[in-house]
């Protein structure tokens, strides 16, 4: 009993990053961006969060640095792939490379150190029933606010008429710009928000899961988060089942090595990019029209005036 | 600024709207060159040119798309500037693009309401969608997904998201390339009618005959210039085409005699899945080309031409090698290059990307397709000086007009490279040539060079399968014409026989059209 609870609690943990970072680049990829510098904006998120958490004392200036790291890190991407029109695919791997040795200097002072990390909501008798109390109201507010978000972020896609200006960037950016949108700008604010959520995904690592910050300690959690956005196929809703998902296998390969079960941890890490490679292959049998990705994704857009 | 020449020169008011010597530069390049043009309402002002005469240019400047170099707007007598197409809608300008504005993964309804800008809530949209579709007789389902709708459909959706902005002026880019005769006439009909609800239409169009029937104006633009205005109704076919052009266009002539010899190309029972899901599903096609003759095959496009077009070249290959047959060897199994060396030639549709490699010289896209006869390849070394003689060749025969001997493909014209590609087809001496859509946004004089092109070659004993979606052209060089619908081919029609209506019927499927449009207004 204790170890299924425990169990979930850090499925749930290792789950949040994955569910931030996939979150942000659902909306990029939505509006027609690939970013593939995911993993680098997120390393810079979580040694700016720790900095900032570190120097402060505070949890909460942590993560806003880690979002504002996030963003600016985001905006070197907008500038080169939206306002220089250079290619996506490059750009997105020159900003992981480059996010993981700036991470490397800035987190240089604080290697070593520690902070108190983020507390957990504790609700009088509620959170102590058993089982369930400590799973659903005893978490840290980063995994409340990472599904808030997708919720948010899956009801202003359907419902708000910027949500469709979004997909339809994405869809389209000939189209959406032959009827006066500004394709680029939207796509900028998309690119922002994924950084955002990027900065924020990779802040929780040491603001929550473990409270000090190592060089490299987002460990391909950004390369996951971007196959999760396709295992998804793009749908907010299967986000969520996937990040689960994906942290579950995390959290499993752990617990499966420690029991001694003799399977390499390394075919293990490697389900969720498995997974994502079968999901894709049932995608794209069962598809009857249409397209299930972003039909413009990762195509360069340069408007005629 | 006082704009001295257009008053006390009509009759009406105030023109709706005036472009006053707009002019539009790309770098030293006058796309359009201070144009006047006076739009009034109640009536429809045929644009006309060739391609590259500015006409787009033009109309994405009226809409805001482009911002004028120099000149002015003039809205309801009152200059203005409009930043984007935004503005232009909430004047009362709607616009109906050429290759559609929309969003294919998006539902109809979603597609409206992004060229919407009023506050209305999505369930208010549909509502309107659904009233204004039918009270002009163009039913649409608001739920579909646009990739799910035909080409006719896709092009309701355009006209009504314009006509739900209620707009004084709509702009048509080309509406009826892509509709069958009698999807043209529905659409006339929605057109007089607008007029007659005092609006102005400013309708873009290659089809002389079809101006001259709808329009009461006509502009026309050559190389960025306005040219004339005048009466399409005063004037023929021909004198407009010649304003167009500035030249007279050479007739084409079919020759005197012509010997129509033994089959070259059979298809027999062809049957051919898709393989992609968008693809149509080939179905029972049966045809036979003798030498000396032209077939036509007509339809809407995306009824099956692409591919019948792959089966035949080779790109796709039939189960069952008897299915075609190039000069009695059965060829359904064979390589593209197998094919060739039979005799045949192939020219795709899509100039750029299948007909040549877009970055590659004119020479080597002359080796791509001429290697496999002729002495280009010699002991697996290419020959350049037999490449570049092919390039002049053509370059002399077709009156290619290009900057340097071997530029890139991607670096001429529209007209000059379908001349390069035909050209290059053309002097391999085919007995058997499958083309699709020949002449498709080539101007007329490289359009007529063209058509007498494949003519001669007919002459000269080759088998030719055109497939085109200009029923003028078919009906001009074919001997015979088929029509395409829903991967199946009709049996084909003398082209005496073939009227315009009969030809029209078939391609919507005749009583499948009935149908089907009773299902679309019913759902």
């Amino acid at each position: 009993m204790e170890l299924i609870e425990a169990i979930i609690l850090s499925v749930l943990a290792a789950s949040t990053p994955l569910l931030l970072a996939a979150t942000g680049e659902l909306v990029a990829e939505r509006s027609g961006v690939l970013n593939l510098g995911v993993e680098g904006m997120m390393i810079v998120g979580a040694a700016c969060g720790f900095g900032g958490a570190w120097l402060t004392g505070s949890i909460i200036v942590g993560a806003l640095c880690g979002i504002l790291a996030g963003v600016l890190m985001s905006l070197l991407f907008a500038a080169m792939a939206l306002g220089l029109a250079v290619n996506q695919v490059a750009t997105g791997l020159a900003l992981t490379i480059f996010g993981i040795g700036l991470s490397g200097l800035i987190g240089a002072g604080f290697v070593g150190e520690r902070i108190t990390p983020a507390p957990h909501l504790y609700v009088p008798f509620i959170t102590n029933i058993p089982l369930i109390g400590r799973i659903l109201f005893g978490e840290d507010g980063f995994v409340y606010l990472s599904l808030a978000l997708i919720a948010a972020v899956w009801w202003f896609l359907y419902r708000t008429r910027a949500g469709l200006i979004v997909r339809a960037c994405g869809d389209n950016h000939v189209s959406a710009h032959a009827l006066g949108y500004p394709v680029l700008r939207i796509r900028m604010y998309a690119v922002m928000f994924g950084g955002a959520c990027a900065g924020l995904a990779g802040a929780y690592l040491p603001l929550a899961y473990t409270p000090f910050f190592i060089p490299g300690m987002t460990a391909g959690r950004g390369w996951i988060a971007l196959a999760l956005t396709v295992f998804a196929s793009w749908r907010p809703g299967r986000l969520v089942i996937g990040a689960y998902l994906f942290g579950a296998v995390t959290i499993l390969q752990l617990h499966a090595q420690g029991a001694g079960i003799g399977i390499p941890s390394q075919f293990m890490s490697s389900l969720p990019y498995l997974a994502t490679v079968i999901v894709l292959v049932l995608l794209s049998r069962a598809r009857t029209g249409g397209s299930t990705a972003p039909a413009a994704l990762g195509t360069v857009f340069v408007p005629d005036r | 600024m006082r704009d001295t020449t257009s008053a006390g020169q009509h009759t009406s008011a105030t023109p709706l709207l005036q472009t006053v010597a707009l002019t539009k530069r790309y770098g030293t390049f006058l796309a359009n060159d201070k144009i006047d043009l006076d739009i009034r309402p109640q009536q429809i002002h045929a644009l006309l040119g060739e391609n590259g005469a500015g006409k787009s240019t033009l109309v994405k400047t009226i809409y805001g798309l482009v911002q004028p170099s120099e000149g002015e707007l003039r809205w309801e007598g009152r200059s203005i500037v409009l930043s984007g197409p935004s503005q232009a809608r909430a004047r009362g300008i709607g616009m109906v693009f050429q290759h559609f504005s929309l969003f294919d993964n998006l539902t109809v309804a979603e597609n409206v309401a992004l060229g919407l800008d009023g506050k209305e809530s999505f369930k208010e949209i549909s509502a309107r969608l659904e009233r204004v579709s039918h009270s002009y007789g163009l039913p649409l389902d608001p739920k579909r997904e646009v990739w799910q709708l035909s080409v006719g459909e896709r092009q309701r959706i355009e006209i009504v998201r314009a006509l739900m902005q209620d707009p004084k002026f709509l702009i048509l880019d080309e509406p009826t390339a892509v509709l069958t005769p009698q999807e043209a006439d529905q659409l006339f009909v929605v057109l007089e009618r607008l007029k007659s609800e005092g609006r102005a239409i400013l309708y873009i169009s290659h089809k002389l005959e079809e101006v001259k029937r709808l329009c009461d104006t006509a502009t026309i633009l050559r190389n960025g210039k306005k040219v004339a205005t005048c009466n399409p109704k005063a004037e023929t076919a021909a004198s407009l085409a010649r304003m167009m052009v500035g030249t007279e266009i050479k007739e084409v002539k079919p020759a005197a005699t012509r010997e129509i010899t033994v089959p070259r190309l059979a298809i027999i029972d062809l049957d051919l899945e898709p393989d992609d899901p968008h693809g149509v599903h080939l179905k029972g096609i049966a045809l036979e080309i003798r030498g000396g003759e032209i077939l036509g095959i007509a339809g809407v496009a995306g009824n099956g031409q692409d591919e019948l077009f792959a089966a035949l070249s080779g790109e796709r290959l039939a189960k069952d090698p008897g299915t075609v047959v190039i000069e009695g060897i059965a060829a359904g199994h064979l390589s593209i290059s197998r094919r060739r060396k039979l005799g045949a030639a192939f020219i795709p549709e899509e100039r750029l990307g299948h007909g040549t490699a877009p970055r590659m010289r004119l020479s080597e896209n002359a080796l791509l397709t001429g290697h496999v006869a002729g002495n280009m390849v010699l002991h697996g070394f290419v020959n350049t000086a037999a490449t570049l003689n092919a390039v002049d060749r053509t370059t002399e025969t077709f009156d290619v007009r290009k900057a340097k001997r071997d530029p890139e493909a991607a670096s001429l014209s529209g007209g000059n490279l379908q001349k390069f590609i035909v050209g290059r087809e053309i002097l391999r001496n085919p007995a058997v040539l499958v083309v699709n859509q020949p002449t498709w946004g080539v101007d007329a004089g490289a359009a007529a060079v063209i058509r007498q092109a494949l003519l001669d070659l007919a002459a000269g004993g080759a088998a030719v399968l055109v497939t085109s979606q200009d029923l003028d052209e078919l009906i001009e060089i074919s001997d015979r014409i088929a029509v395409m619908f829903h991967g199946r081919l009709s049996e084909p029609l003398p082209t005496a026989e073939a009227s315009r209506e009969k030809l029209g019927l078939l391609m919507g499927g005749s009583s499948l059209e009935a149908t089907e449009q009773a299902h679309a207004a019913g759902t």
